[in-house]
C-alpha cells in the first residue's frame, strides 16, 4: 500500500498540521510503511478472535453524578490568549 | 410524476444529570460563561474523562422503554474534527458499539392511523460548547459551559415518509424522555433538538435518493416547515434536470428556507477510533433488570389505564397522556373528586391548557395548582357554583385571588338554589316582558333562551341553571 503526495496533504490538513513540501515524500513512505504493517496484520485470520477496544480486559469504572468542580474560570483564563466578558476569544469562525 | 419523501431523524436529548458526562462540572443552564467549564471540559493536557453512571443509567432506561437492545458491551470513540467550541479537537461519542440498538416507536397520525418507526440506535456523547458570533472586534466568543453535557443521540431508521410523520415521531420521543425523567425537554434552551435527513424518490422506486441533512432544528413547527421546504426544493432540482447533492443545510426560520452550509467534503472524514482514555462500558443482566424495575408507567400504558379507570374517551386520554406533567396534573385532580372524571378532563384539556399555552408556561408553573382546581370542581359537583360561574372563579384563582372557596366567598358567587327566590325572580321577568311571553306562548320556542338570559342577567349568573330551566318551563307553559 502506498500513499501519494495528495493523500499526505489531505491527512495533514485533517490534522491541521503544516508540513513542508520537501518533506512530503518522506512522510509518504513512512506512512506507507505503517499501512503495510497494518496490511500484514490484516492478512491474519482473526475470525475467532473477539474484537478488542482496549488492551486492558476490564470494564470502565463509573463515577457518581455529583458536582464537585468549582468555578476556576479566572485561573484558566489567565493562560488564554484573549478573553472578554468571561468568553474565550478566537479568530472568527462562520458556518 | 409522483414523489415519495424518505426521512430519518437524529434527535439530540440532553440528559438531565447534575454533572457532565466525563467531568464533575455542573450542567445547570444559564450560568455565567465558562464558570462551569473545568479542566476536563477545556481539554487541558493531562486530564482524563471518567464516565458519569447516571448518563449510562438514563441511556439504558431509554433503551428499555423503546424495546431496544441495551448493549452489555459498549465503547466510546473519538470523532475527530476541528471547531473552536470543541477544545479537544474530537468529540467523545460512540460509533461501532453504541449503548442502545434496534428499538421502535409507534406514532399516531391525525387521521388516527398508526405506524411503527424504527430506532436504529441511541448513543451517548458529549455536547460541544457555544460559539457567539456577535461583535467581539471581529472575533468569535466561546462559552464552554455546555461542553461535556451528556447527550443521547437517538437515530431513527429512514422510515418516516412525511413532515407530519416526522413531527409525530419527534413529539413521541419528546414525551417519552420526559416520562422517563431523563431529559427536561426544554427546546428553547436546546435540551432537545434534531437533525433531519431528507431525500426524495419516485414512488415505487426501491433505492433511496441522495439525501441532504438539515442541522439543528429546535422546534416542532420548524421541523415540519424545514422538511417540507427541503422536499419541495429537491423535487424542483430533479424535475428541472439537476441532481441533489449530499450536503449539510441550515434551516432559516425567518426566510422559511434551507440553505447550504459551506460544503466541506473532508469535514465529514471524522476518523473515528476507540477512545484509549476510556474502557468499554460493561453492563450485566442484573443491572439491566434493576433499571427495568425503575421504569415508570409509559404513555401507552397510561393511555389505556385512563380509558379503563376513568372512563375517558380514547381522544381525551390521548391528549392527557401526551405529556407526563399533564397526566399527573389530571390524575391528582381526578383522585380528589368523587364524581365524573370527564369534568376534570374537560377543565384540564380546556381552560387550563388554553391558559397555560397562551402564557407559554408549563403546567407545573400554573398558578392554579391541581389542588386548587380540584377544590373548584368540588364546588361544581356540590352545586355551590355553576359551570359558567366556575370560569370566573378559575380566572380569579389564576390571578392570585386565592383558592376557590375564598373566591366564591369574597365575590359572592355562591349559586342561588333556593327555588322560592328563583321563582319570584322569574315571576318578575314574566310580568315585565308580556310581549315576549305572548310570542312564546303562540309558538316562538326560540324565545325560551331570552328568558334564561334574563334570569342569568338578573342573578348575575348565580341562579342554578337547571332550576331556572325547570321553573321557567312550568311558568311559561302553565
Amino acid at each position: 500500500m502506498s500513499l501519494g503526495p495528495d493523500e499526505v496533504k489531505k491527512i495533514a490538513h485533517l490534522a491541521r498540521l503544516g508540513i513542508n513540501e520537501s518533506d512530503i515524500d518522506d512522510y509518504a513512505s513512512n506512512l506507507s510503511n505503517i499501512l503495510d504493517l497494518v496490511a500484514q496484520m490484516n492478512s491474519i485470520d482473526t475470525r475467532n478472535v473477539p474484537p478488542m477496544a482496549h488492551p486492558q480486559d476490564v470494564g470502565q469504572r463509573l463515577r457518581a453524578d455529583e458536582v464537585l468542580e468549582e468555578n476556576q474560570r479566572d485561573r484558566f483564563q489567565k493562560i488564554a490568549p484573549q478573553t472578554e466578558n468571561g468568553l474565550y476569544l478566537v479568530p472568527k469562525v462562520i458556518e | 410524476m409522483e414523489w415519495e419523501s424518505v426521512i430519518g431523524l437524529e434527535i439530540h436529548a440532553q440528559l438531565a444529570t447534575k454533572s457532565k458526562i466525563f467531568s464533575s462540572a455542573s450542567t445547570a443552564y444559564g450560568a455565567e460563561p465558562n464558570t462551569q467549564a473545568c479542566a476536563v471540559d477545556l481539554g487541558l493536557p493531562g486530564v482524563l474523562p471518567v464516565v458519569n453512571q447516571e448518563a449510562i443509567r438514563m441511556a439504558a432506561k431509554f433503551g428499555l422503554a423503546t424495546g431496544s437492545n441495551v448493549s452489555k458491551h459498549s465503547v466510546f470513540a473519538r470523532k475527530n474534527y476541528f471547531y473552536p467550541d470543541l477544545p479537544k479537537g474530537y468529540q467523545i461519542s460512540q460509533f461501532e458499539l453504541p449503548i442502545v440498538e434496534k428499538g421502535k416507536m409507534e406514532i399516531e397520525l391525525e387521521d388516527g392511523s398508526k405506524r411503527i418507526i424504527g430506532i436504529t440506535r441511541a448513543h451517548l456523547e458529549e455536547d460541544a460548547g457555544k460559539s457567539l458570533h456577535e461583535d467581539f472586534h471581529g472575533m468569535t466568543g466561546i462559552d464552554l459551559n455546555r461542553a461535556g453535557t451528556p447527550l443521547l443521540e437517538i437515530v431513527s431508521e429512514p422510515d418516516i415518509r412525511s413532515a407530519k410523520e416526522a413531527v409525530a415521531y419527534m413529539k413521541k420521543i419528546h414525551s417519552l424522555v420526559q416520562y422517563l425523567e431523563i431529559c427536561d425537554g426544554n427546546m428553547a434552551e436546546g435540551s432537545f433538538r434534531c437533525d433531519a435527513n431528507v431525500s426524495v424518490r419516485l414512488k415505487g422506486q426501491e433505492e433511496f435518493g441522495t439525501r441532504a441533512e438539515i442541522k439543528n432544528i429546535n422546534s416542532f413547527r420548524f421541523v415540519e416547515r424545514a422538511i417540507n421546504y427541503e422536499i419541495e426544493r429537491q423535487i424542483d432540482v430533479i424535475e428541472s434536470g439537476g441532481e441533489v447533492i449530499q450536503e449539510t443545510r441550515l434551516y432559516d426560520a425567518d426566510k422559511d428556507e434551507t440553505r447550504s452550509m459551506r460544503s466541506k467534503e473532508e469535514a465529514n472524514d471524522y476518523r473515528y477510533f476507540p477512545d484509549p482514555d476510556l474502557l468499554p462500558v460493561i453492563l450485566d443482566d442484573a443491572y439491566i433488570e434493576s433499571v427495568r424495575n425503575t421504569l415508570p408507567e409509559l404513555p401507552k400504558e397510561k393511555h389505556q389505564r385512563f380509558v379503563s379507570e376513568y372512563h375517558l374517551t380514547d381522544y381525551d386520554a390521548g391528549i392527557l397522556t401526551s405529556s407526563r406533567e399533564l397526566a399527573d396534573y389530571f390524575e391528582t385532580v381526578a383522585k380528589q373528586l368523587a364524581g365524573d372524571a370527564k369534568l376534570v378532563a374537560n377543565w384540564v384539556i380546556g381552560d387550563l391548557s388554553a391558559r397555560v399555552n397562551k402564557e407559554d408556561i408549563s403546567i407545573r408553573q400554573s398558578p392554579v395548582t391541581a389542588k386548587m382546581l380540584a377544590g373548584m370542581l368540588k364546588r361544581i359537583e356540590d352545586n355551590t357554583i355553576s359551570g359558567k360561574i366556575a370560569k370566573d372563579v378559575f380566572n380569579a384563582m389564576w390571578s392570585g385571588e386565592g383558592d376557590a372557596d375564598t373566591v366564591i366567598e369574597n365575590k359572592g358567587l355562591k349559586q342561588i338554589t333556593d327555588s322560592s327566590a328563583i321563582e319570584s325572580m322569574i315571576d318578575d321577568i314574566i310580568a315585565s316582558n308580556p310581549q315576549q311571553v305572548e310570542q312564546y306562548r303562540s309558538g316562538k320556542d326560540k324565545l325560551f333562551g331570552f328568558f334564561v338570559g334574563q334570569a342569568m342577567k338578573i342573578s348575575k349568573g348565580k341562579a342554578n341553571p337547571a332550576q331556572v330551566n325547570e321553573i321557567l318551563k312550568q311558568k311559561l307553559n302553565g
